[in-house]
């Protein structure tokens, strides 16, 4: 009889041992029980013992040799016993390991909606809001979410409740239409029924449509975005609008003299001078130079005036940082800065979220103005259209000056028509009388 | 029906398993000459003999270990512990033996019996006479566990208790004895895994077992002067859990509180909270809330206890919070 | 395998019914021996506690007792059932894991069950089964029969409070219980003698008024013959009875037990009172067998345990759905 001797499994753990010494060599008798070599664990030394009798006809492993559990070590059997199939050697008997192999994790794209932004550059100036939210778009272009608590809206993600958001679909409702009342402004599911009974923003249905070809224009994530924030904008801050003239000549010809006069200046451009006119005003009328946060004003002392940039995609407006504190130089440095950042992906966080005003400007359309939407959580933005040459009246006589035509446009919870009339004086005032520009 | 209190209803089954089947046998501290010390067992001994009725010596773990092999070896013994807190000197024998022997045996042998012990805290008893362990021993399969509210819970879940083949532990609380309640004359029997809607509602579903369902009751007086309108779940059994009753409250409410005296962390209230999520999750207009006991030791000091413990204000608040 | 089906005072013990005692000596030993091996081989998982050199415990107390008087053990329970009368091959499965082993392939080693031999089961806590074995005694006697519950344990058993529990509640309510400690020295690694205030075991039971007396767990026959007078005694109402058989175990605690707090010359000293080796020569100079016979007996006991292997082998594992069988009985 064959009796295969094998490296034992002694304890649940032990996964391998190594031969300290045979007390049998080849041709030796073994009587069942004896022992018949010294084993080493990791826990200590162990006798092996023979399960059966025989004659020790084979060592299959050395003295020193380490094995895994369950592989032959050694054969005993009858003298003449035929034991050829062990002779190549030890044959490790060891379980087949559970090959399982692990399906690959593949978490999927979410659409960027679940990407983080460390919550420190998430921080506006001088921002007294302590409420951060935790998921911003990292390539969100506009200005940074509100870090607020009263829109239902957390970065690129609607908080709805799991009831509320059932509801709205079976209703057919467009979740981001909707402003939640739940704790922590959650749409909950009145709101959704509200919205319901409403007839609020209800997903087309069966509407007719327009023959022809029809095809869907995906909306990029920056129009998605812009979408999303200007519907808030519109919904939310109720918009009030001023419109005057501003005469350019004297701030041209400063422009002309910077330009071509001044050696190695750096290049200024209208927008330029419009910014640090602004940024001036915001000065005087910090009002407009605000947040408005969870119904809270935040008026802040940093000037970042905000300036937009057509992009591929869609417009996005980063913050010329410190505007009041540049010359107009070096706020034409900084906005073509910008502007080449902007186009290559690179602006700064707070670029994106720092900004306390906007200025909007279609001049170069040749557009007579642009009655712009507030940025949230901003307060105010100034809409610029071109300068033009225009017939003025002048002392009962008619000439012609460069006109350009800005419309402000801000949020009435804030201020009032004649707070924004006095501003929107300022910035012309200035504008008028350009060396105001170089302090 | 009658007017009786939690213990005397607790009692009538008893007597009346005592009386029908002669293998019943009580066994505990102080049940027989003491007449127990809540007094559930009084008059037993007198009226069926020290047979029947058996005193022993403080020894929890062979005493709830011989009821044990007791009901292995063919009779229905019911061991009482004095109170959850002791119950722990036992844990091995409920938690080795009771709730093991009929998978170890392969299904050969069964243990029917009934372990009853008084939980919960309120009268000033201090930490070591103050545990709420409901949980550690739903948690167990093998076993099963009833908490009654009512009277009419404890005589009709008792009765039950007494015809399961398996091992059932028999919580009362320490505060519901003296309570009385209607209870049907006749013999009856509630089934374990069904809970009752002890008070009907729309707007958030209170779900409580035990003593935590006085409180949400009290919390649902408050809610209601605040116009909503709670619904209270009382379980009855932890395990079996009537899941459908607090998934069927939830679909109705979509607001839900878990009330009880334990410690919050890894407490039972997270087991049913967890429930409500993975088989409610599209129901639920705010996350599940649970009001449980302070994470302390229990104090002595009257008013310390009372902030350890669930009080209906607190439920309330935490209730309102979810609209 | 079965027990003595009649069980004469010790003296009357015919040569026939002396051989079977022997032979179910070899049967467990072997058995044991084989169990090992099969460990080693990865066919036993868990712990694997072995009980060569105790065999005359089991054999002995056994055989005294009757084929219903119930019987709970610890998990060092391979001979007990044996001993009992449970089939070798379904204790093999059982150990092996398989549907056909004695608990379903759901206790393993520790938890060997038969109901129909009044098995009542192996147990892992120490001094965990006593207070079971009290309640099995109260079902007993409030059911009138005469029934002795034999509860078996070791000397690691003596200082768990469950022990002292038990013998009082025992004692107090005259409960029909044989309590058996099987006095090896050794609790896992720990000399009995260093970690106790009082060494002789059977000391304690007198503590609790049990009347209690220390045997030879080595010899067969001493172990028959106390065994038989201390059932008796219980037996006939009188309340429990303790015996501390002295005897040792020949390998470590378990598989995985390199030995270190013991000698081996302690070991080779005690081999010497092997109870096989004792008792086969107390019969053959008796003339009650000869080596033929022996051998004879030998080749049959290998016989019967390959079978049990063959047998453990070829049985199916459990199936998956009896993970959640029997963790309650239903309701009929």
């Amino acid at each position: 009889m064959i009796s295969e001797v094998v490296m034992p499994q002694m304890g649940a753990d032990m996964e391998e041992g190594t031969i300290i010494k045979w007390l049998k060599s080849v041709g030796d008798q073994v009587e069942r029980g004896e022992i018949i070599a010294e084993i080493e664990t990791d826990k200590a030394n162990v006798e092996l013992e023979a399960f059966d009798s025989g004659v020790f006809r084979l060592a299959l492993a050395g003295e020193g040799d380490t094995v895994d559990v369950g592989t032959i070590i050694a054969i005993v059997a009858g003298k003449d016993e035929d034991i050829s199939k062990y002779a190549n050697g030890p044959t490790a008997k060891a379980p087949p390991k559970d090959e399982t192999p692990k399906e690959q994790e593949n978490a999927g794209e979410d659409e960027g909606e679940k990407e983080e932004v460390p919550s420190n550059l998430r921080k506006g100036p001088q921002a007294g809001s302590a409420k951060e939210s935790p998921e911003v778009e990292a390539e969100e272009p506009a200005q940074a979410e509100t870090p607020s608590t009263a829109t239902s809206r957390d970065g690129g993600r609607v908080r709805a409740s799991p009831v509320a958001r059932k509801v709205a679909e079976q209703r057919g409702i467009d979740l981001t239409s909707i402003t939640g009342t739940g704790p922590d402004g959650r749409i909950v599911k009145r709101d959704v029924e509200a919205a319901a009974e409403l007839g609020a923003e209800a997903k087309p249905t069966a509407a007719p449509e327009p023959t022809g070809t029809t095809t869907t224009v995906a909306m990029s994530k920056i129009r998605q975005t812009i979408a999303r924030r200007m519907s808030q904008s519109k919904r939310e801050a109720p918009h009030y609008y001023i419109t005057a003239d501003v005469d350019m000549t004297e701030a041209e010809s400063l422009r002309k003299q910077l330009n071509e006069a001044v050696e190695d200046y750096p290049r200024v451009s209208v927008n330029d001078m419009i910014v640090k006119a602004c940024s001036i005003a915001l000065r005087r009328h910090p009002i407009f130079n605000s947040w408005i946060v969870d119904g809270e004003v935040q008026q802040h002392t940093d000037i970042n005036v905000c300036i937009g940039i057509a992009l591929e995609d869609g417009l996005i407006a980063p913050a010329i940082l410190d505007s009041i504190g540049k010359n107009l130089g070096e706020i034409g440095e900084a906005s073509r800065s910008l502007a080449e950042r902007a186009k290559s992906g690179t602006l700064k966080a707070d670029e994106y979220t720092a900004g306390t005003f906007t200025i909007s400007n279609l001049g170069m359309y040749g557009v007579e103005t642009l009655v712009a939407i507030i940025q949230p959580p901003q307060t105010a933005i100034l809409g610029v259209g071109a300068v033009r040459e225009m017939p003025v009246a002048i002392g009962g006589g008619i000439a012609t000056a460069d006109i350009m035509k800005v419309a402000l446009s801000a949020d009435h919870r804030v201020t009032d028509g004649a707070q924004g009339a006095q501003f929107l004086n300022e910035i012309r005032q200035i504008l008028e009388h350009p060396a105001a520009l170089l302090v | 029906m009658a007017e009786v209190a939690y213990r005397e209803a607790l009692r009538m089954t008893l007597r009346e398993e005592l009386e029908a089947d002669e293998k019943v046998v009580l066994m505990g501290e102080d049940i027989g000459a003491y007449g127990g010390s809540y007094s559930v067992t009084k008059g037993l001994l007198e009226e069926f003999g020290p047979d029947r009725v058996m005193d022993t010596p403080i020894s929890e773990s062979v005493v709830v270990g011989c009821g044990i092999g007791a009901a292995m070896g063919g009779l229905r013994p019911m061991v009482e512990l004095m109170t959850i807190n002791f119950s722990l000197l036992a844990f091995d024998q409920i938690v080795n033996n009771a709730a093991k022997i009929s998978y170890m045996s392969g299904g050969q042998l069964n243990v029917p019996m009934v372990i009853r012990m008084a939980s919960g805290a309120g009268s000033q008893l201090s930490s070591q006479h103050s545990h709420s362990l409901e949980g550690w021993y739903a948690h167990i399969p093998g076993l099963k566990v009833a908490v009654p509210y009512t009277p009419r819970d404890a005589r009709g879940l008792l009765k039950t208790a007494f015809k399961e083949p398996n091992p059932v532990i028999f919580i009362e609380h320490t505060a519901l004895y003296g309570r009385k309640g209607e209870v049907p004359d006749n013999e009856y029997s509630i089934p374990f895994g069904e809970a009752e809607i002890i008070r009907e509602g729309a707007d958030v579903t209170l779900i409580g077992y035990s003593g935590s369902v006085y409180q949400a009751l009290g919390a649902a007086d408050i809610l209601e002067g605040n116009g909503r309108s709670a619904e209270v779940l009382n379980l009855r059994t932890l395990r079996p859990l009537d899941v459908e009753a607090i998934i069927g409250s939830v679909r109705k409410t979509h607001r839900a509180v878990v009330v009880e005296d334990d410690w919050k962390f890894g407490g039972f209230a997270g087991e049913i909270s967890a429930i409500i999520m993975e088989q409610a999750f599209d129901e639920l207009d705010g996350p599940v809330q649970r009001v449980c006991g302070a994470d302390v030791p229990m104090p002595y000091a009257k008013q310390l206890e009372q902030a350890a413990l669930p009080s209906p204000q607190q439920i309330a608040e935490t209730a309102l919070g979810l609209f | 395998m079965t027990q003595l089906v009649e069980r004469p005072p010790v003296e009357d013990l015919s040569g026939d019914q002396q051989i079977q005692l022997l032979r179910q000596m070899m049967l467990i030993r072997r058995f044991e021996t084989k169990a090992a091996e099969m460990y080693t081989k990865q066919k036993i998982a868990g712990f694997l506690h072995l009980y060569n050199g105790e065999e005359a415990v089991a054999v002995g107390a056994i055989s005294a007792l009757n084929g219903d008087d119930p019987i709970l053990t610890h998990y060092r329970d391979h001979g007990h059932a044996l001993a009992r009368g449970l089939e070798p091959k379904r204790v093999m499965a059982e150990l092996f894991g398989k549907k056909t082993g004695v608990s379903a392939g759901k206790g393993g080693s520790m938890h060997l069950f038969d109901i129909d031999k009044h098995f009542l089961g192996g147990y892992a806590i120490v001094a965990g089964h006593l207070p079971l074995a009290c309640g099995v005694a109260l079902a007993n006697k409030r059911l009138g029969n005469d029934k002795v519950v034999l509860c078996i344990f070791g000397d690691g058993a003596v200082n768990e409070g469950e022990f002292h529990e038990a013998l009082n509640l025992a004692s107090v309510w005259k409960l029909p219980v044989l309590f058996m400690c099987e006095n090896n020295f050794y609790g896992m690694g720990t000399d009995i003698r260093h970690v106790s205030a009082v060494i002789e075991v059977y000391k304690r039971a007198e503590a609790y008024a049990l009347p209690a007396k220390q045997v030879d767990g080595m010899n067969v026959l001493e172990m028959y013959d106390e065994t038989l007078q201390a059932a008796d005694f219980v037996r006939s109402g009188n309340g429990p009875s303790f015996l501390e058989a002295i005897c040792f175990r020949f390998r470590g605690h378990s598989m995985a037990d390199p030995e270190f707090y013991r000698r081996k010359e302690e070991t080779e000293r005690w081999r010497e009172l092997d109870p096989i080796l004792t008792f086969r020569k107390k019969l053959t100079n008796e003339g009650v067998i000869d080596d033929t016979a022996f051998e004879m007996i030998e080749e049959e006991i290998e016989q019967n345990v390959r079978e049990a292997v063959e047998f453990a082998e070829e049985s199916p594992a459990p199936p998956l759905e009896d993970l959640y069988a029997a963790v309650y009985k239903e309701n009929s």
